[in-house]
């Protein structure tokens, strides 16, 4: 390919009708603590795996919500589980049991 | 094997017979134990000898040594064996005195120490109501014939006492039916209730001193601890999740019940449990339903969904061959005043230290494995242990009980000493290589669950503080004492609920007013800070600041 000196970004858009309620909704039932986060990032400051590789649950959940799944497994299967997150969390999620619920139900294995 | 037999032997005359476990609890509940189990037992062990010796013919036959005196009436033998009748009628005058104690915790179980109880269910209440009446039928039973058969102070005495109305023949054969079907009901709601304890006890502790576990819910060993739950309750006032009432179906009896019973709502409760171990040490009958729920759990999670391929990545760069090594741990990350004390005191009694996980850590996989993930933890175990084992360190310190419990039980690190931090300041402490000052102020230590119930630590930080000032007690303290609320073996609590039981522990800590809450769990230290009244510090902070 000839280098024009500049290159185009892939899409950022966003489609909405890609999210699939079913799960989406599977997930908020067994944890509800889905709906409460705010996006602030302690989980990822905070995160053990996030030292080594690019976990990062706040990104996760704001993937789900755009139905991006994909993306977002990438992002959380390297999770070590050591449960951090919920200890800085100032949402008082239980994160841990909200990794192992978004893993059982968009991982397929 | 010998030293074997005699121990199962000596466990089943003192757990199923004497019940010295519900004694040391508390001694009317011990009492009405004992005095059901034994003296029930010495009344079928006397009554088989009197058999033996008055009516040999009918030895062996099974229902004749428990209607007895009923059939010897009948054959008009006159007996003098009065030393028996006695035995006898003590034996039932224990069984009742018992059964009055069990119809009085009926209403008012606190005085026998038991503030909750569980609630029957229709099979237990059969067993139960007519165990309460096989006694006292068969007292009036045998009183009704006691003046043609025999007796002794107790049935003699109320053979005199209601003399018309019992030497009336037809007034004897409806009690003796009354007896006679309280006896069967009681065996034929056996299997349904939680009296099938009574039989599998026996075998539970066959099968423990023989070194047997269970690796499935369901297997033999895991069988025989479900049906040996007594459903006696006490785990349920043991339970930290129980302090407000809340969440009394949690606890390991309904646990048990439901695994019994093979409903799927085990796993619920399963996921709920904190697994601070609190159930199983208060267990009269030694059930470990922590290790139940972690087998149900690794059952449900079929199939391992993480990756970890990035562990290869990470480089084995850490020496520590002329050094002692320090693993921090996910845990004391967070809280790195922890580390920065230890390092302090270690530079003070001139140690040399490496420190593994500077970069971060790896999880040491407990939290992962109590989730049920064991193939997933068995990963991180593999990375940390060659890490470990690349680095040539002879000791290894661990400043979380969570890491210190998995390490000594998991990782099989042969050759290397693993301590946790607690204990190696203690040492250096006694060993001279550091001093510290002995002030006034009072402390009070709170024992994390893991280092505690988990690794049988209790003493080592509480010579460490005192060294420093004084120690305090808690309401609930060493086996006893309370889970912090942030425990990582719950999956499904909530914030509110883990707040509520952090609340409850903290109750029992300050009731004697200490100044400082001491802890030695990065983890506690984190969940109690956020709600506690006087400053909370781990151990090697307080040691740090006292340095002389």
């Amino acid at each position: 390919m000839i280098d024009f000196g500049y290159s185009l970004t892939s899409s950022s858009r966003i489609s909405l009708d890609n999210i699939n309620q079913k799960k989406l909704k599977k997930i908020t039932a067994v944890e509800p603590d889905f709906l409460k986060c705010m996006a602030c990032g302690s989980c990822a400051a905070s995160c053990s795996a996030g030292n080594f590789t690019k976990v990062n649950l706040r990104m996760v959940i704001l993937l789900l919500n755009r139905g991006m799944e994909k993306e977002a497994i990438a992002l959380i299967e390297g999770c070590m589980l050591c449960g951090k997150c919920t200890l800085v969390c100032p949402r008082g999620i239980n994160t841990r049991n909200l990794i192992i619920n978004i893993l059982k139900i968009y991982k397929e294995v | 094997m010998p030293a074997t037999l005699f121990k199962t032997f000596k466990d089943i005359i003192a757990d199923c017979l004497i019940h010295v476990q519900i004694f040391k609890k508390n001694i009317l509940l011990g009492y009405m134990h004992f005095s059901i189990a034994f003296g029930w037992f010495m009344l079928i062990l006397v009554g088989h000898i009197e058999v033996m010796i008055y009516t040999p013919q009918r030895n062996g036959v099974l229902y004749y040594p428990v209607f007895f005196r009923y059939f010897v009436m009948e054959t008009h033998e006159t007996l003098r064996g009065s030393f028996f009748f006695f035995l006898m009628d003590l034996s039932l005058l224990l069984v009742l005195t018992g059964i009055g104690l069990a119809i009085y915790k009926r209403f008012h179980s606190r005085i026998l120490g038991m503030r909750r109880t569980t609630k029957l269910r229709l099979g237990d209440k059969i067993a139960l109501y007519s165990l309460w009446a096989i006694f006292p039928l068969r007292l009036l039973a045998e009183s009704f014939t006691a003046n043609i058969s025999g007796g002794s102070f107790l049935t003699i005495s109320i053979n005199h006492l209601l003399n018309a109305f019992v030497t009336n023949p037809d007034h004897i054969l409806p009690v003796w039916w009354g007896y006679s079907w309280a006896l069967g009901l009681f065996l034929f709601a056996l299997p349904f209730s939680r009296y099938m304890h009574i039989p599998t006890e026996i075998l539970l502790i066959v099968l423990r001193n023989a070194g047997i576990k269970s690796s499935v819910s369901r297997d033999g060993y895991a069988e025989s601890e479900i049906y040996s739950c007594s459903r006696c309750g006490i785990c349920i006032d043991a339970c930290p999740m129980t302090s407000k009432k809340r969440n009394i179906k949690f606890s390991s009896v309904y646990f048990i019940r439901l695994l019994r019973r093979r409903s799927t709502e085990s796993l619920a409760t399963a996921d709920k449990c904190l697994m601070c171990n609190k159930c199983v040490d208060a267990c009269p009958v030694g059930i470990d339903s922590t290790r139940l729920k972690l087998l149900k759990r690794q059952e449900m999670h079929v199939r391992s969904r993480t990756d970890y391929e990035y562990l290869q990545s990470i480089e084995n760069k850490i020496d520590a061959t002329d050094s002692v090594l320090y693993y921090a741990g996910c845990m004391t990350h967070l809280t790195p005043a922890i580390y920065k004390s230890l390092f302090k005191i270690l530079k003070s009694a001139n140690i040399k230290y490496t420190f593994l996980d500077i970069d971060g850590s790896i999880c040491c996989g407990r939290p992962l494995f109590m989730s049920g993930d064991k193939e997933s933890a068995k990963e991180l175990i593999n990375k940390n242990r060659e890490l470990i084992r690349s680095s040539g360190c002879k000791t290894l310190i661990l400043s979380c009980p969570i890491c210190y419990k998995f390490f000594k039980e998991e990782y099989k690190l042969d050759g290397i000493d693993i301590v946790h931090h607690s204990v190696y300041i203690n040492n250096l402490l006694t060993s001279g290589n550091i001093k510290l000052h002995k002030g006034i102020g009072s402390f009070v230590f709170h024992d994390p669950c893991e280092l505690g119930r988990g690794s049988g630590i209790y003493n080592e930080p509480r010579e460490l503080l005192s060294a420093i000032g004084i120690v305090k007690e808690a309401s609930q303290e060493k086996n006893l004492s309370i889970c912090c609320g942030g425990s990582l073996g719950s999956l499904t609590l909530s914030f509110s609920e883990r707040e509520q039981i952090a609340k409850s522990s903290l109750n029992s800590l300050l009731t004697n007013n200490p100044d400082k809450l001491i802890t030695a769990c990065p983890l506690c230290l984190k969940s109690f800070s956020t709600y506690n009244t006087i400053p909370t510090r781990d151990i090697a902070q307080i040691v740090s600041e006292n340095l002389i």
